[in-house]
Order: structure tokens, then sequence, then C-alpha cells
């Protein structure tokens, strides 16, 4: 077949099993590592971690209002819950239709809530669900206030994964954003968010 | 019938241009960078030894973030077409790419269908093996670093020197000193604060991100049997990159597939604490195609070989595709933290890219390599999926080209060494024949050895000193006992 054309993705195909003909035996993964945590309290292991990252974490939805008069211009999702916004007297800003780069760039802070958290690693993870908004509002204004229910918060990483889906748009947040790229020293303050704020409600806090 | 297809060696920027003694040559007298690189290599060593220390079941994870590599090494073709039918279904385009040049020509025909003139960019190891900087400028767009050690080195016209923090040879004063040469709207009176710095590049970068239309990144992971993407990130300009644009282009390698979203379990816990040092990287973004009303609407996957089926095919090297990138080993290699990375020539630098460029390439172009290391394990102690470094150099030595005269040499001592009779009577010929010197030598200098040798074995006498025969051997002077 002199001249036919074999597409690339027929010939890296081909390579590989050509590459594999000595057929490597079947691999059993050990997983003989923690899947769930028994620490007795996630809670302060997690506000550890957070601070260690230079996060600021405020306990009971009561610190929110306080915190919300410091903001004139907010950014919300859509479904915020109501009662996050009791007494906000600044502008509100919610994401319908959808704010432009550029205005959202503009705000001062948004405001939203998580799908998972790890106490381990001070990981907060959006799914796009409940309170959260698209990707970009969590992103942009410079500063991100992010309310964390008790119920949310799991011991390690292979719990959280359990409880969430691979095909929503997930970002994982530990601390507000950072570098190590200068002599490998961490600062904080780069592209995302310089200042993210966790407010922990719900039993236990 | 189908003839079974060769695996095809790769191009890009992974061959040494020089052999690594050469190349390192002029870095190892360079002061200023020594005491660079030394700084950073410590200051991560120990970050990511307090990080690692703190986890009960780091080994576990070690062997299971490595058995699932081999797995996926032994699965690729099929893990391959489930990824592509699950992003696929999931509305992105999969493009593949043979090699090097094909990548660069699909990202090029990519971003120009968009209307396009720019692009921005999060780091990835992928788009430097390939060159892609350089092909989209040929093509008249320009491509834009977004990741603040790859902007160093863009601004600076310099090339990665290390795999995490590819700007690890600039100190902070010579960092200002670029930003102050090239950003031409770095402050007047910035400083050489990490802080400040950092300030002065989110301002640069900032417009650029909110009306960027074309991104182009790598991936950490691609999950076969979701079709989700993961990149790994501190900054933010991933999420920037990967979240405004209405374009995105992932040029991801072959071997960067994991079987399961499960998998990631193991991974991003073994990553961030061999790379940065940290539990966590402060930013992980995963996204599964596309999502309607939420990031980039045109979203592509290229997926690459550019050599990665030639290392498959080697039994004894193929753990070299087992890597995450993740650095530690040029971390705590004493040959890269004196060397630097420049010095390899490759993008992959240090002990993982002294095994996986002369693999890439075929190991006739990279010889040298494999030569880049004392063997002391330190990279394989480190390793976070357990990749037997030390092994690989030695079985990649074997299949370097020797000299004639020193392939004839070893052909007679291998002859000499094969009977003790033999060896016994070379020894006591040697002691006959450099006896007297040895006394000599011993005599003048205190110790029995030669400084050089006549050519050619000159050459192996550059670097050591010729050890000459002891007065009697040992098993001799056991006899006596």
């Amino acid at each position: 077949m002199v001249g036919k054309t074999v597409s690339a993705r027929d010939e890296i195909l081909a390579r590989l099993r050509t590459a594999l003909a000595d057929s490597p035996p079947p691999v059993q993964v050990p997983r003989g590592y923690r899947r769930v945590d028994d620490r007795p309290n996630l809670i302060d292991t997690l506000v550890d971690r957070l601070e260690d990252y230079r996060a600021v974490v405020h306990h009971g939805i009561d610190a929110l209002p306080r915190l919300l008069s410091e903001v004139d211009r907010l950014a919300v999702p859509i479904d915020v819950p109501a009662d996050w916004l009791a007494g906000y007297a600044g502008e509100l800003h919610r994401d319908a239709p959808p704010l432009s780069p550029a205005a959202l760039d503009d705000l001062d802070a948004v405001l939203t809530g998580c799908a998972v958290v790890v106490a381990d690693t001070g990981t907060i993870i959006l799914d796009a669900g409940p309170a959260q908004g698209r990707r970009a509002l969590t992103l942009v204004p410079d500063r991100h206030i992010c309310v964390v229910r008790t119920d949310q918060v799991v011991g390690l990483l292979p719990e959280a994964l359990t409880r969430l889906d691979p095909r929503a748009p997930l970002t994982w947040i530990s601390g507000p954003s950072a570098t190590s790229d200068i002599e490998l020293n961490r600062v904080e303050g780069v592209h995302g968010p310089r200042r993210l704020e966790v407010v922990l409600i719900g039993s236990g806090v | 019938m189908s003839h079974p297809v060769a695996p095809a060696t790769g191009g890009g920027r992974i061959r040494t241009p020089l052999p690594f003694p050469t190349a390192a040559k002029p870095a190892v007298a360079d002061t200023q960078l020594r005491a660079n690189l030394h700084r950073a290599t410590r200051t991560i060593r120990a970050k990511r030894a307090r990080v690692v220390d703190e986890v009960p079941d780091w080994e576990a994870l070690r062997d299971a973030g490595s058995a699932i590599k081999a797995d996926v090494q032994r699965r690729l073709p099929e893990l391959l077409e489930q990824f592509e039918a699950s992003v696929t279904a999931a509305g992105a385009t999969v493009h593949w790419a043979r090699d090097a040049a094909e990548a660069c020509r699909i990202v090029v025909e990519l971003t120009r269908a968009t209307g396009a003139d720019e692009v921005v960019k999060v780091k990835s190891m992928a788009t430097q093996e390939i060159e892609l900087n350089e092909a989209l400028e040929a093509a008249g767009i320009a491509a834009y670093e977004t990741d603040l050690a790859e902007l160093i080195v863009q601004l600076g016209e310099d090339t990665p020197s290390h795999i995490l923090v590819p700007a690890i040879h600039y100190n902070r004063a010579q960092i200002r000193e670029i930003f102050e040469r090239r950003m031409a709207d770095a402050p007047s009176d910035l400083s050489d604060e990490p802080a400040a710095l950092a300030e002065a590049a989110r301002a640069h970068l900032r417009r650029r991100f909110l009306s960027a239309r074309v991104a182009v990144s790598g991936a950490n992971f691609a999950v076969a049997d979701t079709g989700t993407l993961v990149v790994v990130e501190s900054e933010g300009n991933g999420r920037m990159c990967l979240t405004l644009p209405e374009t995105l282009i992932s040029v991801v390698g072959v071997e960067k597939l994991l079987p399961t979203f499960t998998d990631l379990e193991v991974f991003l816990q073994l990553l961030p604490r061999s790379s940065t040092g940290e539990r966590m990287n402060p930013y992980t973004s995963m996204w599964t195609g596309v999502t309607p009303g939420d990031g980039p609407q045109d979203v592509h996957v290229v997926l690459v070989d550019n050599g990665r089926s030639a290392v498959l095919a080697d039994p004894v090297g193929r753990p070299a595709l087992s890597c995450i990138r993740c650095s530690a080993c040029l971390n705590v290699c004493p040959v890269y933290e004196r060397a630097g990375g420049h010095a390899y020539g490759s993008v992959y630098p240090g002990p993982i890219g002294a095994i996986l460029s002369p693999q890439l390439t075929g190991v006739a172009d990279n010889a040298s390599l494999p030569y880049a290391s004392t063997l002391c394990g330190a990279c394989y102690d480190v390793c976070p999926v357990k990749i037997n470094i030390p092994e690989i150099l030695v079985h990649l030595r074997q299949q370097a080209p020797h000299p004639p005269a020193e392939r004839a040499t070893m052909r007679v001592l291998s002859w000499v060494m094969r009977s003790p009779r033999r060896w016994a009577a070379a020894l006591r010929l040697a002691r006959a024949g450099a006896g007297p010197l040895g006394a000599y030598r011993e005599r003048r200098t205190g110790a029995r050895t030669l400084r050089r040798l006549p050519w050619p074995a000159s050459a192996w006498t550059r670097s050591r000193d010729v050890p000459l025969p002891a007065p009697q051997t040992f098993r001799e002077w056991w006899g006596k006992q």
C-alpha cells in the first residue's frame, strides 16, 4: 500500500503497541495508604493549615456582616443564600447576566460557598455547585470570602474525591495566590486573589 | 495486514549541543550561579523533608504511585483511546502529534483559526520540549509566558534551567535587573523584595489575562475514565489562562495519563509535597471538555509522542515515563547543584533528564548525559514514583557508544578477569613492571599513583590519578596469615 497515509493517531498507537511487544505482566496497585482520617478534631487541623498558608479564618456567621462592611462593591453568585447578605449596604453585583472579566476586576471582593474542604491540607474545593458560581467569579476579584460549613470538611484528600463530580469544573484553593519562583521562598500575592478569608459556620466552630 | 510500526525517537529541545563535561565547565566556575543554586536547592530540600516527614503513609503512597504508573505504561494504547473517547464526549477535540514539529504545526493552525495573533501560556514542560514559542513566533503569533519564573526567563531571553522553577539560576537582584531592563511597565523604584517583584509581574500581565482569547497549557495529569485534565500551579496565572480565554489548547505527552479519577488521590498528595515542599499547592484546576457558560468553549487536547514510544520500548528504561515532573531529584542531586540546569542542554535537566533525554532522542545523540551523575542514589530516595534512576543510568551507559581503544581494553580486561589464574598472573606481571615505579613515586610524593598517562589513556587521567600496584595483594597477605 505505497503512498497510503496513516493518521498520526493510528501511527502513534501502533508505535506504542510495538513498544509493548514484551507484554509486561499485569500490575496490582497496592492501596495501603490512609483513605479515612481518624483525627478527633478536624476543624482545629483545618484552621491551623489555613492560617499556615496566610488565609484569615473567622468563626460563625455573625462574622460576615462586619467583614462585608469593609467591602464597597461585592460580587456574588446568583444563588447566594440571602442570610449571608443580611444588612449588606454596599453595591451588590450578582453574576447574571455574567459579569465581564473587566467588570469583575473593578469589584472589591467576591462572596461564595464551596463544595468540600480538606482539613489535612487546608484545601477548599469549588465545583461550580450551589452558592459558588462559575470559575471566573472567584478568580478575578482580589479578595475571596468563602463560607465553609463544618459538614463540608473531610480529613484527607481521598475522602474529598469521593464527594466530587469529575465532570464539573473543579478549582482547589489552598491559601491565597502565591509563588516560590524567587529563590524558592514562598511569597503570597500574585495573579489570583491576594486575600482569602474563610468563614466557618455550623456545629463545632 | 498492517506491518508493525517501530517506536520513534523525538526532536525539540531535548539534545545536548555540547557534551555535558564541556557545558558544565563554565557553570561550575561561575561562583554567582553556584551560590544561587546552593541557596535555592538547600531551601527546597528542607521544605520537602519537613512536609514529607509529617505524612505517616508516605511510603504507601509512593508504592501506589509507582504501581499506577507501571499499569498506565502497560495499558497505554487502550487508555489513550479511552481518554480520547471520554474527552471527545465532553466536547473537546483531540489531536495527535507524532513529534515536536507536528505538535507545533497543530497549535499554530488552531491559533490561526481563531484569528488571534497572541496566546497566553501556562507553564508547561511539553511546550518547552517541542519549542512551541519559537514556532508560534515564526508564524507571527506572540506567545506570552505567564508563570513568574517562565516570564523571567522569557524576558531575559534565556532558557529554563529547572523543571519547577525555570529561573532558579537567578537571585532576586538579577531578577530585578531583568525586569528593569525588559519590562516596559515596571515601576521605576522597583526593589528586589520578592513581594515587590511578584507585584510587578501581576500588574504587567493583568490586562493581558483579562483580554486574552487563546491560551496554551500543558497538563500534569489526563484522566482516562473521565477525560479530565489537571493543572497544578501556585500563582493563579494558570487559572487565568484556563478560565478566561475562549479557546484553550493543551499540549499533553501521551505518558501523562492516569486510569481513573480516583487515582488523583495518590498523585495530588505526592506531587505538591515533592515539588514545592507544600502540603498542597495554592491552586489546582480540573476541567473535563467544555462546561457551557463556564470557561473556554473551544477546547483542544494535543497528544504528543515525540520519542515517548521509544522510551516505552525499553523495558529497563520504561519507568522514566512515570515521571510527574516534581523536580525533587534535581534538588537533591550533587551534580545538578554544582553544574546547574543549562549544562544538560535539554529542557529536562538533573537526574531525570539524564535518563529521559537520551531515551527520547536515542542514546547515541545524548551519550554524555548518562554519565552526568555520581550514582549516589539520592534521586531514587526522593522520587515520589520510585523511578530507579541509578539503575537506568547504568543501563544507558552500556548503550552509549564507547571509543574503540576503550572497547578493546575492556575486552582484554574481561578475558583476564574471568579466570582467577589469569588474574593472579596479570597482577604479578604488573607488579614486576610497575613495582619499582610505585616505590619511586611513593618516596617522591607519598602516594603510589601516577598523575598522567600517555595518549590515548591521557583522556582517562585528565580527571583522575592512576593507582600503581601494591607491593602485595590482599590474597597474598591473607595466604601468609
